[in-house]
């Protein structure tokens, strides 16, 4: 492999997992820290740190000239941008490979072609991957609405052709809910973005979210099976599992099959995540996004596989082939991960920093917890929340809980308000247990069933 | 006259505009209220307003935007 030192253009946990695969492969590790992090888990277990700037992430973590040119300095060979900040910025990738060092994630085209939702909808449906019905551009009269609308099944969602994050979105449930709708929704289209161009798509009703891990090396493509991530607070992963509940074989061969059909068509390299919707009443899947990175829940996947999917993407980056067939990925029993934040649920999951006193990590077969955290550590307030992954593993989903009850139990963070109750909570769930949950169980479920225990 | 402190009730990233193309809260300059939103403070991504608990006349800032700041730093200065 070409590569004999990584600088890590991330903090938190990632930074510390991103560590590990770096130890395991030998390598030497400088991590980047802003003026906050200097005391991090990460920069404490790196073989050496660079100050990037002050705490705020634009100064520092989402700085591209500064961040490519610590690294650089650095003397390393390949940059890996983690999660979050900089991981989906082709402009990031672009400057990297222009500095003379490999970038740990697909090309900057790649993640350019991925990142715009049109065409990556457009890529995915060349290459057969079942999208959400709907229009294939705008529409401009209520007569096409209507007719698209029936062809596709009500509800559908209107939504504003130039629009964005949400704005301006109806669902409405039959055609004269549509006829009354259509032109007030062009009406506000136009006012706002001065376009009342409008797009038609099915609304996918009680979807639950699955996703498909893929690696690939530009010419050889594998899935490592999928993940089911329907446990979500304001859109939000908070618990995540592997492999999805209740798939059959042939559906879980189609879907994966989808997502590596995706990854070839772009000649993938790296680490990546096709995103989908799935309706468990028809069996159907559609696409929603691909994430061209690492993504926070990918030790479930490791956990089923056995494959250290951080330190294959870093070999793959050093231009090592993909190191395995796709009939030598096997997955074997369940995993849960659940995200432990510093946020408090008796106060509406206000987050809120602290330090932590003391510190247990539970212990057990298949249990593993990748965190920031150290006794005595202060959690910076300029970050997200997240505070650790409890990862549980068991033959079967119903010892994998049983395990993971245990574990919620052995885990204790003293000095600051966390999730860890909300876990709980839901490993005891009769519908979390049975696997009766979608994207909206969790909001209602929470107004409805969940009483969090006081602060200490 | 003398001179009253605004401070931070929380750690975090002091922000002076609600948005990066909005104007200030609070110009240089400009009289106070108490209950004024005089900026915002994002902690772990959570965007909390910051209210005077003073009035007076003249704000100064001390803090730059989008400047990190601790729990009970003087964000700004007022005469009264």
């Amino acid at each position: 492999m070409s590569i004999a030192s990584v600088f890590i253009a991330n903090r938190g946990e990632i930074a510390v997992r991103i560590n590990r695969a770096c130890r395991e492969l030998g390598l030497r590790v400088v991590q980047a820290a802003s003026a906050a992090d200097l005391d991090s888990l990460a920069a404490r277990l790196a073989d050496e740190v660079v100050e990037i700037g002050p705490p705020p992430a634009a100064k520092s973590y989402l700085d591209i000239e500064r961040v490519v040119a610590a690294a650089r300095d650095s003397g390393c060979d390949a940059v890996h941008p983690g999660y979050g900040f900089l991981a989906e910025n082709a402009d990031f990738a672009d400057a990297v490979v222009a500095a003379g060092m490999r970038f740990i994630g697909p090309s900057g085209d790649a993640i350019r072609l991925l990142g715009d939702k049109v065409e990556a909808r457009r890529v995915a449906q060349a290459a057969g991957v079942p999208v959400v019905p709907g229009s294939d551009g705008r529409l401009d009269t209520l007569e096409e609405a209507t007719a698209l609308a029936a062809q596709i099944g009500y509800p559908v969602m209107i939504k504003a052709a130039a629009g964005g994050g949400g704005r301006g979105i109806r669902i409405v449930h039959d055609a004269a809910e549509l006829a009354r709708q259509f032109p007030q929704a062009s009406g506000e289209a136009r006012a706002a973005f001065g376009d009342g161009g409008l797009y038609v798509e099915k609304v996918i009703e009680h979807a639950r979210h699955v996703e498909v891990q893929l690696l690939g090396d530009g010419e050889r493509f594998v899935h490592c099976y999928e993940r089911e991530c329907s446990l979500q607070r304001r859109r939000q992963k908070v618990w995540e599992e592997a492999p999805a509940f209740g798939l059959d074989q042939a559906l879980r061969e189609r879907l994966c099959a989808s997502a590596v059909a995706l990854a070839a068509a772009v000649h993938y390299r790296g680490a990546g995540t096709v995103e989908y919707l799935y309706d468990p009443r028809t069996h159907e899947f559609y696409f929603i996004e691909v994430n061209t990175r690492i993504q926070v829940e990918h030790p479930v996947t490791e956990m089923i596989t056995g494959i250290d999917l951080v330190a294959t993407m870093i070999r793959i980056a050093g231009g090592e082939p993909l190191p395995f067939a796709q009939d030598q990925v096997r997955p074997a029993g369940h995993a849960i991960e659940c995200r432990i934040n510093a946020e408090d649920p008796a106060r509406n999951f206000m987050p809120g920093p602290g330090t932590v006193t003391a510190l247990t990590v539970p212990q057990g077969e298949g249990v593993r917890f990748d965190t920031l955290l150290y006794a005595g550590y202060a959690v910076p307030p300029f970050y997200d929340s997240l505070l650790g992954k409890l990862i549980v593993h068991g033959p079967d989903r119903d010892t994998c809980l049983e395990r993971l009850r245990d574990a919620l139990a052995g885990l204790d963070i003293v000095g600051l308000a966390t999730t860890r109750g909300l876990h709980e909570a839901l490993a005891r769930d009769a519908d979390v247990i049975a696997g009766r949950t979608d994207t909206r169980f969790l909001e209602p479920w929470l107004a409805r069933e969940f009483v969090p225990a006081a602060a200490p | 006259m003398s001179t009253l402190d605004l401070v931070s009730p929380l750690p975090g990233t002091f922000y002076r505009r609600p948005s990066p193309d909005s104007p200030p809260f609070k110009d240089d300059g400009e009289a106070v209220a108490v209950g004024d939103v005089i900026g915002l403070v994002e902690v772990m991504k959570n965007f909390q307003e910051v209210t005077a608990e003073v009035a007076g006349d003249g704000v100064r800032f001390l803090v730059e935007d989008a400047e990190a700041v601790m729990a009970g730093q003087v964000l700004a200065q007022v005469d009264a």
